[in-house]
């Protein structure tokens, strides 16, 4: 059975985007997940998942080429899953455990031979013999790990990032299609170098991005504002313990706090976690749980997108997923991962589109409190201010305590204030034990 | 390690996380985290580069004698030597 | 300088000459050394020249002669123990191991065993299973030991003279298919003997090797520059310690590397090397290491069986073309 692979939209404001490289070709398999093509929106470089597993059976644009949302950039001829993915976790499995076992007779080593698509290029039944090891690894790791990253050799890793290259441009000849010197020294001599997210016009075109889904977010959307001064004494206190004795790539951020306490709050108060539907948004914005009308479409998952200010201006809203399931460990890695994949480009398609609600931190750059606009068709959108010092008086002592506002933006249509003040009170509740967060 | 060396090391780990700055663009003895416009993201990932490099671990009760690239240099200098 | 061009087996017997007429304090035993001439010939004329109290002909007892040139170490002399082939050493393991290496050790630093122990090894003279094997990595596992593995004939001439200065225990592999062949000996070693030494320059892949593999290496090199692969070879010499910066420098430099090892892959060397490579290498790899070693069976008698089990050249060529591929 054939299936369409589209321009998706990545945003409820996008009209097109533009192919600007393909990473597979007529006849690859593809697994779920897998990072097939590099396009260019107004949000900068993204990489586009494909979301079925199969082989591309044909591609019907050529890059570069500016299309309409969901045009038909190529075909893919899906996999019958209850037959193929099993049969190659078995294969995995039988490689794994010959060798373990290290079973390695001369009828063992031509049988496997014969299997595998060994890269030997001589036949004789010594070469088969002293490689097979080295063969049944590779091949192994080629089933076991369909990645959905770039794959470069170590030394072209380094000297792209040491010379702040993107990756993602530069064609690879090696095995899975593994950038090495040879391609990125012919990259480099190509002149062909420019970071395409990096480009004056990106920047523009995400600029035009911006102001279009703010526009109208303002237009359309009836906005309410409500706040609420969080005591984070606790949650500051739980942090300095627990990063403690903890190197920095180990440490927590009050963010992954605030993350986890937005993730419980929104399971008692899952009316904040959803989109507004309304006729002229496409059906592709909903995963899946589309009903006719207009109205409040509660979101299966809660997935929060994150605000991250480029260097150079701009920003970019990726989400992190099942937040409620992470622990906080799992959200401040996952920060961290989204924070440098938004600067160098790379992005997938779902997280730039699956939040169901988003957060905005503007504590760090020294506000006091910060009343955001929704982003569409989400319903609501919670700032965070920074941290402040008070002195209250406490069981008949004057302490001090950090303080942060969070201010809500609610979509009045379908929040009432009363929701949104509980909910508020429920989150500064849930960050007075961070322990259970 | 001289002091040339430490330099060198921290402006490759602030490059790290804001590859645009030069040495000549801070003023040293002014709280690093506003000259290079980091983050407490920026600054943990500063951070990290510094261990990578160094091997010093910077905890979290020193950051207030971190601030300024100076006060960094001085740091290091001392558990480098 | 001055360089002659002697036999391999002329080569270790003019160091073991060497040996005995600078130190009176050195001696020769092993089986069949004195009279015999050395079942490989390697100590022919010595035993006339330097009478039985300097070549000591043993009983075929590996665990009780390694045992004396232990007791004659500790004693205060030199002794050069021949153990006929590396396959005997295992029933004087237990000297070596638990005597030789570690009496430093156990002793506080108050005992040195300043014993030479030579072994020829290797296969290709249809020995078969039993007289074939490639055991330098078992001993090379042993903290206490040095391990040597002279390929050319220079280092034949002149490494057991530098053996013989370690106040601690050397084993020497001598491999047995080198013996016959000629090759030029100068007055002086190459090198100390615990460094490794680029044999070819080259760009494009390193082959690391030691011992009788070093001559396919050569000549894989050679075939490879025809098809424009710059290989750059790099001769281990000295298997514990590895020379670690003499051979990251090549892989640095090259960026592939391909370890080419006569003993049986699992265990191997090459392994060992492997792992170093990607500890200490990795973010200069543009290609997984590869590593050729023998077939693992019990070496074969039978010529062509013989040789199919072993590394050959053609096999260091096509690993070398498909390396710079990464495959």
């Amino acid at each position: 059975m054939l299936e369409d692979i589209t321009m998706p939209s990545l945003g409820a404001d996008m009209t097109d985007g533009t192919l600007n490289e393909w990473l597979v070709k007529e006849g690859d398999k593809v697994d779920v997940g897998d990072i097939i093509a590099v396009l260019e929106t107004q949000k900068g470089a993204i990489d586009m998942e494909v979301y079925s597993a199969g082989t591309i059976t044909e591609i019907l644009v050529a890059p570069v080429a500016k299309v309409s949302v969901g045009t038909v950039l190529a075909r893919l001829a899906l996999t019958d899953t209850s037959s193929q993915a099993p049969l190659k976790k078995e294969r995995t499995e039988t490689l794994t455990t010959e060798l373990k076992t290290s079973d390695v007779t001369k009828e063992g080593i031509s049988q496997e031979v014969n299997t595998q698509d060994t890269h030997s290029q001589h036949d004789n039944s010594q070469e088969a013999g002293v490689n097979i090891l080295t063969a049944q690894v590779e091949s192994v790791q080629a089933e076991a790990m369909q990645t959905s990253r770039v794959l470069a050799s170590p030394i072209v890793r380094r000297l792209a990032k040491e010379q702040q290259l993107d990756l993602a441009g530069i064609k690879g000849s090696g095995p899975q299609g593994a950038i090495l010197l040879a391609d990125l020294n012919a990259f480099l001599a190509n002149d062909e170098h420019e970071n395409i997210s990096k480009t004056a016009s990106s920047e523009q075109n995400m600029r035009q991005a911006i102001a279009a889904a703010m526009a109208k977010s303002k237009q359309e959307i009836p906005h309410f504002y409500i706040s609420l001064a969080i005591d984070i004494s606790a949650a500051q206190q739980w942090l300095q313990r627990h990063n403690k004795n903890k190197s920095p790539d180990e440490r927590v951020l009050l963010l992954a706090l605030l993350l986890k306490a937005l993730a419980k709050s929104l399971l008692k108060y899952p009316q904040l976690n959803g989109f507004y539907q309304d006729a002229s948004l496409p059906s592709s914005v909903f995963q899946g749980d589309v009903s006719q009308g207009e109205g409040f479409k509660q979101a299966s998952a809660i997935h929060i997108g994150n605000v991250i200010s480029l260097r150079q201006g701009g920003l970019l809203v990726p989400a992190i997923h099942d937040v409620d399931k992470l622990s906080v460990q799992e959200i401040m890695e996952s920060l961290r991962d989204i924070t440098q994949r938004s600067r160098t480009g790379h992005l997938r398609t779902s997280e730039l589109t699956d939040a169901s609600i988003t957060v905005t931190n503007m504590g760090e750059r020294g506000a006091d409190s910060v009343f955001g606009v929704i982003y569409p068709p989400q319903v609501a959108i919670l700032g965070f201010g920074k941290n402040k010092k008070e002195l209250i008086l406490a069981n008949d002592k004057v302490t001090e305590v950090d303080k942060i506002t969070a201010c809500l933006s609610a979509d009045h249509r379908v929040i009432d204030g009363m929701i949104a003040a509980k909910f508020l009170n429920y989150l500064s509740k849930q960050l007075q034990q961070p322990e259970r967060l | 390690m001289n002091t040339e060396n430490i330099e060198q090391l921290i402006i490759e780990a602030i490059q790290e996380v804001a590859p645009e700055i030069e040495q000549d663009d801070i003023d040293m003895d002014e709280d690093l985290r506003e000259e290079c416009d980091l983050d407490s993201m920026d600054f943990l990932n500063y951070l990290m580069a510094l261990k990578q490099s160094t091997g010093i671990s910077i905890v979290e009760t020193d950051y207030s004698q971190v601030s300024t690239f100076n006060e960094m240099l001085s740091y290091l200098a001392k558990r480098l030597n | 300088m001055t360089t002659q061009t002697l036999s391999y087996r002329e080569a270790l017997r003019a160091g073991i000459e060497q040996a005995l007429v600078d130190d009176e304090r050195v001696f020769l035993m092993g089986e069949d050394v004195g009279r015999y001439g050395g079942c490989y010939g390697v100590s022919k004329g010595l035993f006339e020249r330097y009478g039985d109290k300097r070549i000591i002909d043993t009983p075929i007892c590996e665990a009780g002669f390694v045992g004396v040139g232990v007791g004659a170490a500790l004693g205060g002399m030199r002794p050069i123990i021949e153990v006929m082939t590396v396959n005997f050493s295992l029933l004087a393991m237990d000297q070596i191991v638990n005597s030789a290496a570690t009496l430093r050790h156990m002793s506080g630093g108050q005992l040195n065993v300043p014993l030479v122990i030579r072994m020829a090894c290797g296969a290709g003279l249809q020995l078969a299973a039993q007289h074939s094997h490639s055991w330098e990595n078992f001993y090379a596992h042993i903290p206490g030991l040095k391990v040597l593995s002279p390929a050319t004939h220079n280092d034949a001439r002149h490494m057991l003279i530098q053996a013989l200065a370690d106040p601690d225990p050397v084993l020497i592999f001598e491999h047995v298919m080198l013996l016959n062949t000629n090759g030029e000996v100068s007055e002086q070693s190459d090198a100390a003997m615990e460094k490794a030494i680029v044999r070819k320059q080259g760009s494009d892949v390193s082959l690391l090797t030691y011992g009788g593999s070093l001559a396919k290496a050569m000549a894989a090199a050679e075939q490879l520059q025809a098809v424009n692969i710059s290989a750059e070879v790099v001769d281990l010499r000295c298997l514990r310690p590895l020379d670690t910066k003499t051979l990251l420098a090549s892989v640095k430099k090259t960026h592939r590397a391909i370890i080419i090892d006569e003993a049986w892959l699992t265990g191997s060397l090459a392994g060992e090397i492997s792992a170093i490579i990607m500890e200490q290498a990795f973010w200069q790899l543009d290609a997984p290491v590869k590593r050729i070693a023998t077939v693992e069976v019990p070496i074969p008698y039978p010529s062509h069986l013989e040789q199919a089990a072993l590394p050959q050249v053609e096999q260091i060529v096509a690993a070398a073309k498909d390396i710079m591929v990464a495959h």
